[in-house]
């Protein structure tokens, strides 16, 4: 019984001895991303566990934890349990809300973590080493430029837009501006439908009432998109001939692929973004080079010319 | 063990069954009847308002719109009527929307190619949404009665559970039904019946057989009186459990029937259906007149309510006077104005 006991304390110790050196040679990464929620960020957390399994491959003895946050608290607590708990020496994290996650990712890095920040930048820029993201202004530049083109400069035309955000405001007023450049599209008005399919329906179906002729909508993005289009069949109103979401679900970038009519283009504003930080992360990190303090990943306009490259029929977004 | 001598000398306040409603204490008539017409008050000079800004309001298509899009709520919140007056409360009802859309959607799209008529299929998962709902109820009403857990502690436990079984079985993106079911399904939600959409006949006669139930039958009588005062209710030899864990059951089913009607709508569901649901449904039937300390209420006040929110919502799409910004707090202050105009005692 004591031998017993002896040698599992034994075995036991020498399973951490083990870890703990293992732990100061190979790099050890944590990724921390808000849950998936909705199709946006389902697919986030598609992509991090998907880059996980290649990054494991690709750099042997390299350890990767991704974890899910459900709020801005949760998230904080969490990064704290990565450098304590699984000992991590290099961070990468989607902030569920920049303001509250500047200060615990600020402690994690003081204790020598190597933080890049993907998507949401922090309030201070100090607490990150290097900084991913989507282009948002060009997210809607993009579609404004597109749309402006589709519809020959004339027309009118309605906004969907997102929770109200730094995000939404950001991409509205791009598309705002593009749109101030071509005085024959009107503008007829911008409503919140919350990056929401229910949403988006009624918002969609009281325009179509206030409004007797709308020939394009911009749905700015692609759950918002299917409850537009819904709205609008079920009013049997033919003059809309246009409507752009955005983020590149993999349904609309299918539509877009077999030449829909009405769905002509989408715009990136991919959750893969997750992914290419990843590995742009662990390159630098292996590799000793140091990484750039920002990097945009542009928003792409997809038609049918170029869907093929962005349909991802395994993602669930 | 037997109730406190002090206990069965109280008089049964309100709960004889067939004595009509007494007279409410302290309150002036002028006063009651404020309270009975407040939320239809309120109803009219939203819709007179709303005729005034945009005269597209008040058109037959904008009245169906909005009627339709009340179905879901509205009909939940007949069934939250009967949780509410009876003292209790469901906070889950928006999860179990969205889990019982999924598991809908999952049902039919599995079962279609084995059984090749789509509308068998179809048919197949509108039986398997009415069943989920009706046990997700009865599981609230054992945990809540035989379990003795607080209503409100059970059903913010299931709020997360559903849905996030929801998120797990959706992968974090969206369920979405087959092409041809689709196609089979949709008329549910989009076909017309003497020019009024099926949303709103299934709302009208969900809302007709609630209060029967309720103001009619025994059983509403029993409902009231639990609400009133479980104590006396129990003394009184009324099967208090049995009653309660009814009005939970048919709330689950209330929920299901929503979601028969919802799925065809959008033929998707994903974690961000049904989101406040529950939120939406108790402001209609407290909106409406119903006390949320139980005992009392009115089926036609819970409809009125519901109808209320969202004309409030329409009127703000079209129109663009206040900013997008603020359009929750005309939502919020005119929840206070209605409530506030139908106060009861204290």
């Amino acid at each position: 019984m004591d031998r017993r006991l002896f040698s599992a304390i034994a075995l036991a110790a020498c399973a951490l001895c083990s870890t703990a050196s293992f732990a100061d040679t190979k790099p050890v990464m944590g990724v921390s991303v808000p849950a998936a929620t909705h199709g946006w960020t389902g697919g986030v957390v598609y992509w991090a566990n998907r880059t996980k399994a290649e990054l494991e491959k690709q750099y042997p003895g390299m350890k990767v934890f991704v974890k899910t946050a459900g709020s801005a608290t949760e998230q904080a607590n969490q990064i704290q349990d990565l450098q304590t708990v699984n000992k991590i020496d290099t961070l990468v994290i989607l902030p569920f809300e920049s303001a509250p996650l500047t200060k615990p990712v600020a402690q994690v890095k003081g204790k020598g973590v190597f933080v890049t920040v993907v998507d949401r930048g922090l309030t201070d820029p100090g607490a990150q080493d290097a900084y991913v993201a989507g282009d948002n202004p060009g997210f809607g530049k993009v579609a404004a430029e597109y749309m402006a083109k589709a519809m020959g400069g004339k027309g009118n035309l309605v906004i969907l837009r997102g929770i109200p955000t730094v995000i939404d405001n950001q991409r509205v007023d791009a598309f705002n501006e593009v749109m101030k450049a071509n005085p024959g599209i009107k503008v007829l008005d911008a409503k919140h439908g919350n990056w929401n399919r229910d949403d988006a329906f009624k918002v969609m179906q009281d325009y179509l009432t206030r409004f007797k002729q709308i020939d394009a909508v911009w749905a700015s993005d692609d759950d918002m998109a299917v409850g537009v289009q819904k709205a609008i069949e079920q009013a049997k109103r033919s003059d809309v001939k246009l409507v752009v979401g955005g983020a590149g679900s993999k349904d609309y970038i299918k539509k877009v692929m077999d030449g829909d009519k009405i769905v002509s283009a989408d715009v990136t504003y991919a959750p893969s973004m997750i992914a290419d930080a990843m590995k742009m992360t662990a390159e630098a990190r292996a590799s000793g080079k140091p990484m750039a303090a920002s990097t945009i990943i542009p928003s792409v306009l997809v038609t049918k010319d170029n869907a093929a490259k962005y349909y991802f029929p395994d993602s669930p977004h | 063990m037997p109730p406190a001598p002090t206990d069965s000398l109280t008089p049964p306040i309100g709960i004889d069954p067939t004595a009509p409603a007494p007279a409410r204490r302290g309150g002036t008539p002028w006063r009651q009847r404020l309270r009975e017409t407040g939320p239809i008050a309120g109803l009219v000079l939203l819709c007179i308002a709303g005729t005034l800004l945009n005269p597209d309001f008040a058109t037959w298509d904008n009245a169906m719109n909005v009627l339709t899009r009340t179905a879901f709520i509205g009909i939940i919140a007949v069934g939250m009527s009967f949780v509410i007056i009876s003292g209790g409360i469901d906070l889950s009802v928006g999860s179990m929307a969205a889990l019982i859309a999924g598991c809908m959607i999952l049902v039919m799209n599995a079962l279609a190619p084995h059984i090749g008529s789509p509308v068998t299929a179809v048919l197949l998962g509108m039986a398997v949404a009415l069943v989920l709902g009706a046990s997700f109820g009865l599981a609230h009403g054992l945990l809540i009665t035989k379990g003795r857990i607080e209503p409100f502690i059970v059903t913010l436990g299931t709020l997360g559970i559903f849905r996030a079984y929801l998120t797990y079985f959706a992968n974090g993106g969206a369920i979405t039904l087959d092409g041809t079911l689709s196609d089979v399904y949709s008329p549910v939600y989009y076909a017309s019946w003497l020019g009024i959409p099926v949303p709103i006949w299934v709302f009208a006669a969900m809302a007709l057989a609630g209060a029967f139930l309720l103001n009619r039958t025994r059983y509403g009588r029993y409902v009231q009186a639990i609400g009133s005062n479980e104590q006396v209710a129990r003394y009184s030899a009324v099967a208090v459990d049995r009653v309660k864990i009814l009005t939970y059951v048919l709330l689950g089913c209330c929920v299901a029937v929503a979601t028969l009607l919802y799925v065809p709508r959008l033929g998707s569901a994903s974690p961000t259906t049904g989101l406040l649901w529950e939120l939406e449904a108790i402001a209609a039937v407290i909106v409406g007149g119903t006390a949320l300390k139980g005992g009392e209420g009115r089926i036609l006040g819970t409809v009125i309510g519901a109808v209320l929110l969202s004309v409030i919502s329409n009127l703000l799409n079209l129109t663009s006077i206040i900013s997008v910004y603020l359009n929750a707090a005309v939502q919020g202050f005119v929840i206070i104005i209605v409530a506030f105009l139908q106060r009861g005692r204290r």
